[in-house]
């Protein structure tokens, strides 16, 4: 790694869905563990998403969904960050997603999806092997 | 002892009973010194002794903790509430069974519904989805990916018929959670039943219709404050003229628990509301006593046995006191607050979620040792999906067995005189009524929402009780303690077909080409006008609703006037 610069993180909320507890919680907690945190705010289009990951530079796009939408929501941020030339990003995630839809984004190239239940330190420490992992050289 | 008794005591006579009472609580507390000695002595489990509120419980409590007498306590039925609403409570009628559902079409969700009334569920739950709860239509570009996905899609009267079809509207009561748009969505329902042919002053149900928990927490919205609460006025001063069975708000604490608030908090938060939406009426020039008896509450039943059946008394107390004194109500049924319940969706989790029946088991008891007037039971599933069906009947019957098996429902509020649960109800009450002076010292409700203090406070109550569950001080079975078998998650979910997106667009489009365009334009171009002139605007939406006008079509006609809402974003 050739410096310690702070892995920036945008954190999501896509689609029509208004739980944000999870997202400003995880948000909080990657504050905390000294990651830059950007939040969208609620109702967010993923043309929206794309941009603001394009814009504020980010390495990692974690969204949060619990509408159950997840199925379109993923791919399809998936598909605008890879045409936007943002295909070196993360994109990871949480909310209410079966186990066969979260094996399913996986091969679809979407990073480790969280569920319930989940220890915020079980995603900083994904994040931060990752980064680790991408920026080796 | 009566009036004329009391008159003729000497002044020798009271001090007599003071002097007795004084005593009386020295000895108690010498008591319990002998007591404390004892238990200090000996070594304790080092875990948290709070609820999960973050409230400290003392290892006992007695009649020295707590201030219960007639004036506060009281009976069944009689101010201030505090041991039910109704004299009679369960002797005479068991808390309505009602469970929540909605998903994929209105067609599906009916043969849901017809299932659940052959079960033995005796109120229907409407869950909307996505595009619904914010006022888009199915086809809107907005609704992609969400339609059905998470409740059942109503964009229009046609839908809203197809949902009861077979369902007599003046035969069950239907309650619906929607907030945004309620005003709309209870049109569409009032025509539904005009189409019924049945006599809508015969519906009973509620509308969920609270916006100021919206902006607090569930974050389903589209006007601003000022309009939204004007809207939810106009429906508590039509429907107490044409529907009086009907409730046309349900104040709800339940989201704002789910966001991550302590008990206290939702028990403030979800009155102080109430009292913003009487205060709202009462400027409005409503009698206080012809809107406030159709108001009623929703709340949240977490895993603190105890310390949710203490909120509940103590939510009955402060609200009649409240209309009471302070709004000057002057007819029982106004002082007299009802609720609906629902175990927390937020204690359910992924790991060994069998384990979920359990908890959902737990707090359906507080529930019905709190005195609820109807319960929705969390199903096992739910952090994976939407229920399957038999993971919903499994839900169903375990209210049943509560019901017919357990024995709660004989005796009515049995927990009273409980050293603990009294000083619980008075100790909760005390900090509700320190949160009153704090949101009113920021002048109220609505600067509250504006400087996004009670998304702060929701916030930081979450982020604490996170904590306390990754450091492992707060067991969660499954989760961070007994964790053996944790890995495998093997349950049926439930799926949404992804053609039903397309199934509902292709049924709107046929819809729209049947309807009369002229009245659609006329109209929608008249509810504006409404809106514009500060008149009563049910009258119109319910025009709108009977031409087939859409969803959207409602909510852009309104918003012209109105605005929309941006939320005051940070974390």
């Amino acid at each position: 790694m050739s410096d310690e610069r702070k892995i920036r993180v945008l954190v999501a909320k896509p689609g029509l869905d208004g739980h944000d507890r999870g997202a400003k919680v995880i948000a909080s907690a990657f504050r905390d563990a000294g990651f830059e945190v950007v939040y969208t705010g609620l109702h967010q289009t993923p043309e929206m998403i794309v941009n603001a990951a394009v814009q504020e530079d980010v390495d990692v796009v974690a969204m949060s969904v619990l509408s159950g939408a997840h199925m379109t929501l993923f791919p399809r941020v998936k598909g605008l960050l890879d045409e936007a030339g943002a295909d070196h990003m993360l994109l990871t995630g949480g909310g209410i997603i079966p186990e066969d839809d979260v094996d399913e984004l996986e091969k679809r190239g979407v990073g480790r999806l969280f569920g319930p239940g989940t220890s915020t330190s079980d995603a900083i420490a994904y994040v931060n092997e990752w980064f680790a992992t991408t920026h080796a050289n | 002892m009566s009036k004329v008794e009391k008159d003729v005591l000497s002044r020798t006579d009271l001090e007599g009973l003071v002097d007795d009472r004084d005593q009386q609580i020295a000895e108690l507390k010498a008591r319990l010194a002998e007591w404390e000695e004892s238990y200090d002595g000996i070594a304790r489990r080092d875990v948290l002794f709070s609820t999960v509120s973050g409230r400290e419980v003392k290892p006992l409590y007695t009649e020295l903790d707590h201030a219960s007498d007639d004036d506060s306590v009281g009976y069944p039925g009689m101010y201030p509430f505090t041991r039910g609403p109704y004299a009679t409570m369960y002797r005479t009628r068991l808390w309505t069974m009602r469970q929540f559902a909605g998903f994929a079409t209105a067609e599906e969700t009916n043969e849901r519904y017809k299932y659940l009334l052959a079960h033995g569920q005796t109120g229907l739950s409407v869950a909307f989805d996505f595009p619904t709860l914010m006022g888009y239509d199915s086809d809107h570009d907005r609704s992609l990916g969400e339609v059905g996905v998470c409740g059942v899609a109503i964009s229009s009267l046609a839908d809203m018929e197809r949902l009861f079809e077979g369902i007599p509207l003046d035969q069950v009561s239907v309650s619906m959670t929607i907030n945004g748009p309620a005003i709309i969505l209870f049109c569409f329902y009032v025509a539904a039943a005009e189409r019924q042919g049945v006599d809508v002053s015969v519906l009973r149900g509620t509308v969920q219709n609270d916006i100021l928990k919206e902006y607090q927490a569930q974050h389903a919205w589209i006007y601003p404050p000022e309009p939204a609460l004007r809207c939810i006025v106009d429906m508590f001063e039509w429907c107490s003229e044409h529907t009086p069975k009907y409730n046309p708000i349900s104040i709800s604490g339940y989201h704002i628990r789910e966001a991550g608030a302590t008990a206290a908090e939702e028990l403030a938060f979800t009155l102080r509301n109430g009292f913003e939406y009487v205060e709202r009426g009462i400027a409005r020039g409503l009698d206080v006593d012809s809107f406030a008896p159709r108001l009623s509450f929703f709340f949240d039943v977490h895993n603190d046995f105890f310390e949710e059946i203490a909120k509940l008394r103590a939510a009955r107390r402060i609200w009649a006191r409240g209309m009471k004194e302070k709004y000057g109500a002057r007819n029982p049924d106004s002082w007299r607050l009802r609720t609906h319940c629902q175990t927390a969706g937020v204690t359910l989790v992924a790991q060994q979620p069998e384990n979920n029946i359990v908890r959902v088991a737990y707090q359906a008891m507080a529930a019905a040792l709190g005195g609820t007037q109807s319960l929705h039971t969390n199903s096992m599933d739910e952090t994976l999906a939407l229920p399957t069906e038999k993971s919903v009947r499994i839900a169903l019957r375990t209210q049943q067995v509560l019901a017919y098996e357990s024995g709660v429902a004989n005796t009515i509020d049995p927990l009273a005189g409980s050293h603990y649960v009294e000083a619980l109800t008075d100790d909760i009450e005390r900090d509700a009524l320190a949160l009153f002076e704090e949101i009113d010292e920021m002048g109220g409700v609505v600067p509250g929402i504006e400087q996004g203090w009670f998304q702060q406070e929701i916030a930081n109550s979450a982020m604490r009780q996170q904590r306390e569950v990754e450091s492992a001080e707060r067991v969660v079975v499954g989760v961070n303690h007994f964790t053996e078998g944790s890995g495998d998650i093997e349950i049926e979910t439930l799926r949404i077909d992804p053609e039903v997106e397309q199934r509902q667009v292709a049924k709107m489009a046929e819809m729209r080409s049947e309807r009369d365009d002229t009245v659609v334009t006329s109209t929608l171009a008249a509810l504006t006008e409404a809106c514009r002139a500060d008149e009563n605007v049910v009258p119109y939406i319910l025009d709108c609703a009977r031409a087939y006008c859409t969803l959207f079509e409602i909510r852009a006609a309104m918003e012209e006037v109105f605005g929309s809402y941006k939320e005051p974003v940070f974390f």
